[in-house]
């Protein structure tokens, strides 16, 4: 088999995983995307594995291996990334990260303006209290 | 560069690279969907299809072990665990107008530059390079366990750590003092999916 088949399937898969994080809006979503990419990768490791194996005399097959250990930290990064997100929407209410910018700094948050600052502010109390 | 082209030629593809391609196209398709979708259920089910077409593509290639390890984590784990979270955060069933936030023009800019940029340099690079898939299967169990317990077996351990850390991790950030109901519905999951993964591993 060509060896561009595999490669040119992962930089595509993977370049769909990147307009993925960028462009969506959901938390989950977004997950599912880092997903997409991981994937990629894994099909590089593969295919790199598989051509190595038969070109070079002596492998330590790490292409495989490193492959079966980005399966298992991708399933804990799901585990910790839901949870996080579950957290995030018990307190808040959303999974929507484009509202999530308590975290963001700036001169005086120019583009978000006091008003939508403070309303957020209150709507978090809000639900603060309703969790409580 | 003339000898490897001589010998396969170039424009005859053989039966597994024309399966390849064809499922690489569904796999494509299916995660082009994903991130496009605005059902937000759809796009987990189309992932669904997307990693299933990557674990085919694994059989085509060889790698036995590591495409039924991708069924049953991928498929059978990862994607419950996305569809627990899209259920318990209150995604909205139907067509959700706002899926996509405003910059996705300038994310579709950046990643059709960079599929263009990789896809060049794969292609520029690896022109002249055949893998040989006749002969014993390169990725099966005996062999993967072979490298895995002879060579690997540190980052291996580590990783089973590495497994249990992410576990009490997901268990402490997802309970509460009171009203605990949501993780108490996620956590068992979480647990059954990582003993699952330690089991078939």
């Amino acid at each position: 088999m060509h060896l561009v088949y595999p490669a040119v399937l992962s930089a595509l898969l993977f370049c769909t995983g990147l307009y993925g994080v960028l462009a969506r809006r959901n938390a989950i979503l977004v997950l599912m995307s880092v997903e997409l990419m991981l994937n990629a990768v894994n099909l590089n490791l593969v295919a790199f594995d598989v051509w190595l194996s038969r070109a070079a005399t002596e492998t330590l097959h790490s292409g495989q291996a490193l492959t079966l250990f980005t399966i298992a930290i991708a399933a804990a990064e799901i585990g910790i990334g839901l949870a996080i997100v579950l957290a995030v929407h018990r307190n808040r209410g959303t999974s929507d990260i484009d509202r999530l910018r308590d975290a963001a700094e700036g001169p005086d948050d120019s583009d978000d303006g006091p008003d939508s600052d403070a309303a957020a502010r209150a709507r978090a109390a809000e639900k603060a209290e309703a969790t409580a | 560069m003339s000898i490897a082209a001589a010998s396969h030629g170039f424009l005859s593809p053989t039966g597994v690279e024309i399966a390849f391609l064809l499922v690489g196209l569904v796999t494509f398709g299916a995660a082009l969907v994903t991130v496009t979708t605005r059902q937000l259920v759809h796009a987990a089910l189309w992932l669904v299809v997307a990693l299933g077409g990557l674990a085919v593509e694994y059989l085509l290639l060889t790698a036995e072990f590591i495409a039924w390890v991708q069924v049953l984590i991928y498929v059978g784990s990862v994607v419950v665990l996305l569809l627990f979270g899209l259920m318990l955060t209150k995604a909205p069933i139907g067509r959700s107008p706002d899926a996509d936030s405003g910059n996705r023009w300038a994310a579709l800019a950046v990643a059709v530059a960079a599929a263009t940029a990789l896809v060049w340099v794969v292609v520029d690079a690896f022109r002249t390079t055949w893998i040989d898939l006749d002969g014993a299967a390169a990725g099966s169990t005996k062999v993967t366990g072979e490298s895995l317990f002879r060579n690997w077996v540190l980052p291996f351990e580590a990783l089973s750590v590495l497994l249990l850390a992410a576990l009490v991790g997901a268990i402490v950030l997802s309970r509460k003092a009171k009203a605990a109901a949501p993780a108490a519905a996620r956590t068992p999951g979480a647990h059954d999916d990582r003993g699952a993964k330690e089991g078939a591993r």
